[in-house]
Parts: C-alpha cells; structure tokens; sequence
C-alpha cells in the first residue's frame, strides 16, 4: 500500500500536507512509466519559478525520460513557495524515494480542503482498473 | 493488438510492451541506454517480426517492382539487397523498402510494419496485367536480428552449410538456422553496426531466440527493444518512415538520393518526374542536430535563428554513443551547413543546438 498521509490524482502526482504548506511530487507508479525501473533512462525536469500561482489541474512542469515526456499537473490551486532544485540535477531521487526526498513544489495553498482528490486505496484502485 | 511469434517470450522477459503500428511490441527489456551500449559494444537480439514480408513471385515480379520502386532493380545481382522508396506521383514516399533479387527474378520485399497494408494496396492497384503474384509471407515468417560487433561470432554457433564471410554488405544467402536447412540470412539492419537479419518459420521462432542468446549469453548479447532500435537508427543516421519519410516529405530531400535512379534504362515509374523536379529545385535539407542542453529534441519540435523559425525536428534522442543528445530536423536552406548555430524551442524555452552532418555514428568512418 502506497502512503495513507497524502491524497493523490488519476495523473499519477500526489499532495501531502506539511504544516501551513503542501508538498507535490509524482507517485512511484509515474516514474515506472517513465523509466520501467531505469532510473538512469530519466534524463530532464522541468520545474517552476517560485511564486508561480498554479490552479488545480495546471501543468507546472514536464518530466522527461530517454523515451517519453510527461506534464506534471497540480493537483490542488495555490502558490509555488518552494521548488526542489536537488532534483534537477539528481533525478534519480524520483526513483529511489519518490515519497520524502522526490518532492518537486511546496504550495501555499489556496483552500486546505483536499477534497475529490484520491485516497491512496482508491488510487491503488485506479491503477487497478487502468491495468486490467 | 496483432502478436508476432515472440511474443509469449518477450512477456516471459518481462519487456515494456507497446502498440507499434498495431503490434504488441516489446519497446525495452531493460535499460534502453544499456541496450543501445551494447548493441554497439557486444550484440544485441531484435524481434522484428512486426515488419512487412511480401514476395513477387512470377516471370513479371521485376516488372513491378521496377514500377513502384525508385531503385533500378533489374540491376541488382540475385543474391543482392538493395534499399529503395515507394514513392506516389508526387515524389512523397509511400514507403521505403528493402528490395531483396531473388533467383528467377522473383523479388523479395522488407517494408515497414505500419505501411504493410498500404504497400500490398499500392501493389495490387498498380499490377495491371503483369504476371505475377504478391504474396503477404508476413504472418509465416518470422524476422529475428543480431546486430554488432560479436553477431558474426555468435551466429557462427548456431548456423551450418553456410560460411558467414561470404555474405557480403546487403547479401543475403540460405544457410542452416538452428538445424532448419534452407532458412534466409542477409547481412544487413538498422542500427549502424554489422549485423544479420534471419527469416525463419514463425513456429520455430522461439526455438531459435532461445539458441541465439544461448549462444551469446557469455557475450554478453541481450535481447533490444524498438527503442534502443530507435535510438541507434537515428545515431547511424537512417531514415524512420513518419519521421523523416513519408508522404510530404520526399526521398530527394531526406538525403535518399543513393536509392533513386534517373538512368534511362529504368524507364518510367511512378513519381520519377516529380522526384526529377525536386532534385532540380530542392527548398529543404535533412540534417542532424545536436545539443548540449538537457531537453531531447522531439518529433515536431521548431526550430529558430533569433525570430526566424528555420526548420522543423523529425526525431530525437539521447544517444549514448555521442554523448549529447541529438536529432534530425528537416532545415530551409541557407541554414543546413555543419556548423550552423540554431534553437530549439520548447514551449517558449529556447535551447541551442547545432547543425552537423547526418550520420552521427559510423562504424566503418570513425
């Protein structure tokens, strides 16, 4: 079972509360995706300029592997605070702990209610039923 | 999905399985970067099962062939390959071909996976009255390459009746595969190294992948997926139809020039006055692009010089070979010249690349 501290999307991103803030990043499924569990076949992440206000379903940024390009989209409306730069030069972190380390943007968000976005069984769920 | 014969043993090595042209086809085993390596270190096994195979078979095979094809075909030795387009009135491309003289004058066809249904259509409408007959062997053949350095050592070990050195740059022969006698062996492929291509009996196709990484397994030979193809392709600097070929983007200006014949003794066929007209009077160029920047360029990506948009990208990758990552990109010319600093746009973010000379590898011209 994936992480029960944090909701997540159909797009495979996830949102966590930290304090008065929200942590995004992309769930271990995403990466996969991207990667089939090479991490050294991601090769770019595009993320945003702090202060950037985001409104749910926006894309923020791009991921990019040997392959493939994915949006990163977020899952909730707010304001960009802080972006995790160590990714950008260390994508590997996405692959090895996409939970803690692999967080991309911390959000001051506009609503603390989240709402219709996925628990992590119903995530698992989703995944489920997009695999069958 | 169709399924090629391999296709139970791809699952049972756990590959990424994608829709190619309407194959369920294994894009990578593992790591695409570490295929790619060793193709060009070791060897690596393709299924290619998914590509067209179709046989002119009949006293007029050439006839047709000639017709549609771009190549002089009547001048290829019989045992000889030849790469060649399809091409329509206009000089767009249908397809491109590998044209394989078969003894009798028959005339053995290799097109792309995507175009298999349009190239029998092509085909069978401009046949006419010739005598011969096209034959789709593609569901009863299977199509298995080992390409790189060690290919000819390792099939060595699985192949009698037929000495590998004898078969020359695009030749082909018959030779014993696995204990089948009279089975296809060419040397050609796709990727930039020395290779071979083998056309077996679907049923037996499992039998013979399981020898041939058997064989090369303390070689170090893995089995590659479509995307380290991909990769080395464009390295080696070959054209992908839908990329860099295809109907709006004719062989003259794609660098295809060596497959097209203007000789008198081939006579007409379809699209040679459309291609004359370009060759004459060409507005674009086909050329490699390279970047030190972190974005691949991609399928339709611009590409700028300050405000101007000069081309447009036809593929990309990154290519562990070179180091960077790198494209093809079709240039207006005036901006084709090795050499020349360009942008490439992504999504409003520019990143600079620069235009060289298309192959980007080559074995034989390091």
């Amino acid at each position: 079972m994936r992480p029960n501290d944090r909701k997540y999307t159909e797009s495979h991103e996830w949102v966590k509360p930290d304090g008065d803030t929200m942590l995004i990043g992309i769930t271990d499924f995403a990466v996969n995706e991207l990667c089939s569990g090479n991490e050294g076949d991601l090769v770019y992440c595009d993320l945003p300029e702090e202060g950037r206000i985001v409104e749910a379903g926006e894309t923020f940024g791009e991921i990019e592997s040997v392959k493939a390009v994915a949006d990163l989209n977020s899952p909730i409306a707010g304001t960009v605070l802080e972006v995790n730069a160590a990714i950008e030069d260390h994508l590997e972190i996405l692959s090895s702990d996409p939970w803690q380390q692999g967080w991309m943007i911390r959000i001051k968000p506009n609503s603390k209610s989240l709402d219709g976005l996925l628990d992590a069984e119903a995530y698992e769920a989703s995944l489920a039923k997009s695999e069958s | 999905m169709k399924h090629t014969a391999l296709h139970e043993t791809h699952l049972a090595h756990d590959a990424r399985m994608v829709d190619f042209a309407g194959w369920d086809m294994p894009v990578q085993y593992g790591s695409i970067l570490d295929e790619v390596r060793c193709v060009r270190e070791r060897a690596g096994l393709f299924d290619l099962s998914h590509m067209g195979r179709v046989l002119l078979d009949g006293p007029d095979a050439v006839a047709l062939a000639e017709k549609v094809c771009t190549n002089f075909v009547a001048r290829i030795p019989e045992g000889s390959i030849r790469y060649s387009i399809m091409c329509d009135e206009k000089g767009g491309a249908i397809d491109d071909v590998l044209v394989y003289k078969e003894e009798a004058d028959n005339v053995f066809l290799v097109v792309n996976a995507s175009n298999t249904d349009a190239v029998l259509a092509w085909l069978r409408q401009h046949k006419g009255d010739l005598r011969v007959d096209i034959d789709d062997l593609t569901e009863e053949v299977a199509m298995i390459a080992l390409q790189g350095p060690l290919a000819e050592e390792v099939l060595a070990d699985v192949i009698d009746d037929c000495d590998l050195a004898d078969i020359g740059y695009y030749q082909y022969g018959f030779a014993t595969i696995c204990g089948m006698t009279n089975e296809r062996i060419s040397r050609t492929g796709y990727t930039g190294e020395n290779g071979f291509e083998l056309y077996i009996p679907a049923v037996e196709a499992q039998r013979v992948w399981a020898e041939i990484l058997e064989a090369g397994r303390e070689r170090g030979v893995m089995p590659c997926g479509l995307g380290a193809r991909d990769t080395l392709r464009l390295e080696a600097g070959m054209c992908l139809y839908g990329h860099e070929i295809d109907r709006e983007h004719n062989p003259i200006e794609a660098g295809l020039k060596f497959a097209i014949s203007f000789k008198d003794e081939k006579g007409d066929y379809i699209g040679r006055d459309a291609l004359g007209a370009i060759h004459a009077a060409p507005t674009r160029k086909l050329v490699g692009i390279r970047t030190d920047g972190k974005r691949v360029p991609r399928q339709g990506h611009q590409l700028y010089q300050g405000d101007e948009e000069v081309g447009t990208v036809c593929s990309g990758s990154v290519s562990p070979t070179i180091g960077s990552n790198i494209g093809s990109a079709y240039v207006r010319l005036g901006f084709e010249k090795a050499g020349t600093e360009l942008e490439l746009d992504f999504r409003g973010k520019r990143q600079t690349c620069t235009v060289q000379d298309l192959p980007f590898y080559s074995r034989t011209r390091k």
